[in-house]
């Protein structure tokens, strides 16, 4: 089968890899119909993640048509269209018995601190991900779903991990009725978060983030007021002046380890390694969130060490939540969100390239070029 | 201008609801799919108390934060050569708490790199870094127009991009010519 594969930082090409074999009686083999380029795999593309293995296959946003089932598998078969949840998991340990599935202890040997997560390096377990032909999805009794015969395939693979995280992020904002809530980072997750705020009842969605034409999106696509950082002297105090020199009620970092805006701290993190991610937007979420506010965070950091600013958040009696998204958790809710017309997951699309041209698909989203907002991966 | 309790001004809801799809659909705060964070009422379709046990056909490297190997694990890119090492010390010597782990295995991702470039010249696939970057996506693509005159604050930076993707290329390349001429 044909395979994007990990050539080193800024380098992935398509290779010939063996079609993936049962390995485990729960496992399915699944033929991949559409998958998608993530923010965060450009942190793995741009060598961020420790313990990410030349030859590994990216892609944890995938649908795809079930090939193969191994013996104990009851709840799929052959030829059944399925999304499968960025998540690994087992649904039975001590994290997944409590429905936090994105902290499954039975699937990642490499890490403790972050569950399995397809095609995320060895420390989120050391799977191949969906960038691929076909791909090995451990415990499908789990995971998967059956694809409803009225969603579309780029709504479902939406939801695999993009649409469910910002949704997720905008739940651990804890919004209430009337919030200010301020959005850093306007790509898919920023987008669906701000997106989803209004679903939980915002008063104000402000987005924030320094390319245009994605702040173009936050306004068409998810009704919010946007401030490009570069144009401002200060995000922060643009936003205290906003916010009646209070500070937004909730804040939502969904940008992560390479964040922009502060030249010493994106180089020592994104380019240097040295942090484990440049936590720029998060600490202006800290400052720009109001007194006994609530941060919350979605964006993806490695497991280093950031230079947080923590004494603020500190005094300032904040809330800070976060977690990966348990995608599966949220799919019920954002199918009806669909359904009934609140939500359009696809409308975020930009770009649409076949699997042999991958290299091309991440220089392009890794450089921001032609406006480009999200790559799906096609591979028939 | 004194600062109040009064909330900032902002739409009244009746608005909003007018203008955004589906605002406030969920504005019962216990309604919400994540809410409470921890539940034990979910059905997850796994019909086992443990996962049965994934055959560890090869040595599997775990954190020694794990009591023992989780029952399920990926199986790629298995450890190899120097760089499967430095990896299996960072493994075997350092929790997760420790930033040598992290910078250990960092480090085993540069040995890689460089160790697959030399391998892919010994089995005839070089790496080839025009199609390998993806670079033939600037054509066609604005590369001038999507850059510059648009405020972007990453264009400080991505000068410093080609000199992370040649560089163990570079690396291997001078260690071969010294070596070579030595001899």
């Amino acid at each position: 089968m044909k395979a994007m594969v990990y050539r080193g930082p800024y380098k992935v090409r398509v290779e010939e890899k063996d079609i993936p074999r049962i390995e485990h009686p729960g496992d399915a083999i699944v033929r991949v119909t559409r998958a998608a380029i993530c923010g965060s795999d450009l942190h793995l593309y741009h060598g961020m993640m420790p313990d990410t293995r030349i030859g590994t296959t990216f892609g944890h946003e995938f649908i795809g048509v079930v090939h193969e089932v191994g013996s104990s598998v009851q709840n799929l078969k052959p030829g059944d269209r399925v999304m499968v949840p960025f998540n690994i998991y087992c649904g039975t340990c001590y994290f997944c018995a409590k429905g936090l599935y994105s902290n499954c202890h039975n699937v990642n040997p490499n890490a403790t601190a972050v569950g399995g997560i397809y095609g995320y390096s060895h420390t989120c377990g050391g799977y191949d991900g969906g960038q691929a032909e076909y791909v090995r999805v451990p415990l499908a009794d789990v995971g998967p779903s059956i694809i409803p015969d009225w969603l579309h395939e780029e709504d479902a693979l939406m939801m695999t991990d993009a649409l469910a995280t910002g949704y997720f992020g905008a739940q651990l904002g804890d919004i209430v009725e009337g919030d200010t809530v301020v959005v850093f980072g306007a790509g898919p997750v920023g987008l669906f978060a701000a997106r989803s705020a209004w679903l939980m009842g915002a008063g104000r969605v402000i987005v924030i983030d320094h390319l245009d034409y994605r702040l173009q999106k936050a306004r068409e696509f998810a009704y919010a007021e946007t401030i490009n950082f570069t144009e401002v002297n200060d995000i922060v105090v643009e936003l205290k002046k906003q916010t009646d020199w209070l500070g937004a009620d909730v804040v939502i970092d969904a940008v992560g380890a390479e964040a922009d805006g502060n030249l010493l701290q994106h180089v020592t993190a994104a380019k240097v390694k040295l942090q484990g991610g440049s936590p720029i937007a998060l600490n202006w979420a800290i400052d720009a969130v109001r007194k006994a506010g609530t941060v919350a965070v979605v964006g993806a950091y490695g497991p280093l060490f950031s230079a947080v600013k923590f004494g603020d958040a500190m005094n300032k009696g904040l809330t800070i939540r976060t977690n990966q998204a348990p995608a599966k958790r949220q799919w019920p809710r954002l199918l009806e969100h669909i359904q009934a017309g609140h939500l359009s997951p696809r409308d975020i699309i930009t770009h649409r390239i076949p699997l042999e041209h991958i290299a091309e698909g991440y220089h392009l989203f890794s450089a921001k070029l032609d406006d480009c907002i999200k790559t799906v991966v096609t591979t028939d | 201008m004194p600062y109040t309790a009064d909330a900032h001004h902002r739409p009244t809801s009746e608005q909003l609801r007018a203008r955004i799809p589906g605002w406030g659909a969920d504005l019962d705060r216990a309604d919400r799919p994540s809410v409470p964070k921890e539940r034990t009422d979910l059905t997850t379709g796994a019909h086992w108390t443990i996962p049965e046990r994934q055959p560890e056909l090869q040595p599997r490297e775990r954190s020694i934060e794990h009591g023992m190997l989780p029952p399920v694990f990926g199986t790629t890119a298995p450890l190899h050569g120097v760089s499967g090492l430095v990896r299996r010390f960072a493994y075997e010597r350092f929790s997760e708490a420790r930033a040598a782990h992290w910078l250990l295995l960092i480090l085993g991702d540069r040995i890689d790199v460089v160790g697959s470039r030399v391998q892919g010249v010994l089995q005839g696939r070089p790496d080839n870094p025009i199609t390998e970057t993806g670079i033939r996506a600037e054509i066609g693509n604005r590369p001038i127009a999507s850059r510059f005159g648009r405020g972007r604050a990453d264009v400080n930076h991505t000068w410093m991009d080609p000199l992370i993707v040649i560089g163990p290329t570079a690396v291997v390349v001078a260690a071969l010519v010294i070596r070579a001429r030595r001899r």
